[in-house]
């Protein structure tokens, strides 16, 4: 297999951005990581997206990107995994350099949900974690699932510490320039949020936004001759049943479990080993569910580690280090990859104020649905 | 959902009738080519008992589309008497009636109004069992 290197990121600020359609966001933050990479050309084109053929009547996204991004003539495709969209298309560009077919891909995810009424986007939540004839019909929306989770881990572990996740999540965005929420939030104001649906509140809930963001994959060949800084990447992913109490235990991600054993094996990195973690805190009890499923938390643990500092910045195992889903943002097919490229920008020490000191290794947890899929990817310091 | 994809689904959605896979008794919704958990190729047609218990609830205050008019409206997470765990939407109750572990029922009641097409959906929903002295 050959090796697979990020070698330039670009991302869009997360906003509502009325003034810009999709293909520009996508095109804005294509262009800025091929500039980044010092790249003009690549071989392939690779996008990720949940929504766009509701929100925006628009399909067909490999070829609309190849052109708003001037390589027209290039292969191009979309990928579609729900909201971890832009993790399939990140799984596929790498699968095509690891297999020897291309020398450099373009990878963009992007979305656009303020095109949509909030009870649209809603809907197309839905359409990602529910099957249309089941949960559609009877309105069992995401937040309801996540919810009746919240639930049922409240009452085997107790809740204490997981409206925490929010918190961190802002302490962490606050004064970051692409963050749709850069601003901190207290615990107390997190608990006195109105219910979502409850015992979900309204600020252990990602938002809703706009945008877009960009990888430039490259072969280790390629690498060689490239000035820009090259960090290796892994990526490993896996299934599990769309309803969550169709599963063994609903409070095991299998999706998480899975994806990340296999890349740290991939990888031949051990959990130790691993800086930092960027989770999918799209709700907060997701996100403690990913670091218990991926094993950097006991069970029921999360939320007591999150209390006692051991996911900040300076503890042991940083997450969320540009704000996460919560406070980043969540525009569903970019997610995943503005996890990945902020892990770039800490590898390759330029993460400015939130800069982490020397991380050589940095896990993305990427979910579709309730876990449905997983979608993990490791990036390392690896001499080319 | 399409009126189609509404139709094809009745007979679960009216009267929980489906599949059980013959050898690890998975529940389907439909006849499944092959059974979901254990890849069997036998079913047996069922109809899944009508009452359960309440395992855990919560209530959707911003809904999705076509449920606007219903919110906020509540969504139970139920054990049945053979222990198939299904979702559903809950009625008929008072607002204190709702606890984890109490009896529920099956009823038909009147879903939604499909925006599109404009047919009205039924379907089952689920109530708290009176408790008799």
């Amino acid at each position: 297999m050959v090796g697979v290197y990020v070698a330039g990121v670009g991302f869009t600020k997360i906003a509502e951005h009325w003034d810009k359609d999709l293909e520009q966001l996508m095109a804005e933050a294509a262009v800025k990581a091929l500039e980044d990479a010092g790249v003009s050309t690549v071989n392939a084109i690779y996008v990720g997206c949940a929504l766009s053929e509701y929100l925006q009547c628009q399909a067909n996204l490999g070829a609309l990107m190849a052109e708003c991004t001037g390589l027209v003539g290039v292969p191009a495709f979309r990928s579609e995994a729900a909201e971890a969209s832009g993790a399939a298309a990140l799984y596929s560009g790498f699968c095509d350099i690891a297999s020897g077919r291309s020398e450099a891909v373009l990878v963009i995810g992007g979305e656009k949900l303020s095109d949509g009424l909030p009870e649209e986007v809603s809907s197309g939540m839905l359409m990602m974690s529910g099957r249309s004839w089941y949960e559609g019909f009877m309105g069992a929306d995401f937040y309801a699932i996540s919810a009746l989770l919240y639930r049922l881990y409240s009452k085997r572990y107790g809740d204490e510490g997981i409206p925490f996740f929010p918190v961190i999540s802002h302490e962490h965005a606050e004064g970051v320039a692409h963050a749709q929420y850069p601003f901190k939030i207290t615990l107390d104001r997190v608990l006195e949020s109105p219910f979502i649906a409850e015992p979900l509140r309204m600020l252990e809930v990602s938002g809703i936004g706009d945008g877009a963001a960009a990888l430039v994959l490259v072969s280790e060949g390629l690498a060689r001759r490239l000035k820009s800084p090259k960090i290796k990447i892994f990526i490993s992913s896996a299934t599990d049943y769309m309803n969550p109490f169709d599963r063994e235990d609903p409070l095991r991600l299998q999706s998480v479990m899975l994806s990340v054993s296999k890349v740290l094996e991939q990888a031949g990195v051990s959990r130790g080993e691993v800086n930092m973690v960027e989770l999918h805190d799209s709700v907060s009890i997701l996100g403690a569910l990913c670091l218990e499923s991926g094993g950097f938390s006991p069970p029921g643990a999360a939320g007591k580690l999150a209390m006692k500092g051991e996911f900040g910045l300076n503890g042991r195992l940083p997450c969320n280090t540009f704000g996460g889903l919560k406070a980043r943002g969540h525009p569903f097919g970019a997610t995943a990859i503005y996890q990945v490229a902020e892990i770039y920008l800490q590898l390759t020490g330029r993460a400015g104020k939130n800069q982490l000191d020397k991380p050589r290794t940095g896990l993305a947890i990427s979910l579709s649905g309730v876990g449905a899929a997983a979608f993990t990817s490791l990036l390392k310091i690896e001499e080319v | 959902m399409r009126v189609t994809g509404y139709w094809r689904n009745i007979s679960f959605l009216y009267r929980l009738a489906g599949w059980k896979c013959t050898h690890c008794g998975a529940f389907h919704h439909y006849k499944p080519v092959i059974c979901r958990r254990c890849r069997s190729r036998e079913f047996t047609q069922v109809e899944l008992p009508g009452s359960g218990r309440l395992i855990a609830y919560t209530v959707i205050r911003s809904p999705p589309k076509e449920f606007e008019r219903y919110a906020p409206y509540s969504i139970g997470l139920i054990e049945l008497e053979d222990g198939t765990k299904i979702l559903s939407q809950l009625t008929d109750f008072k607002e204190d009636e709702l606890r984890d572990g109490i009896r529920v029922e099956a009823v038909f009641r009147k879903v939604r109004v499909n925006g599109e097409q404009g047919i009205i959906e039924y379907g089952y929903k689920f109530r708290p069992v009176l408790s008799r002295s």
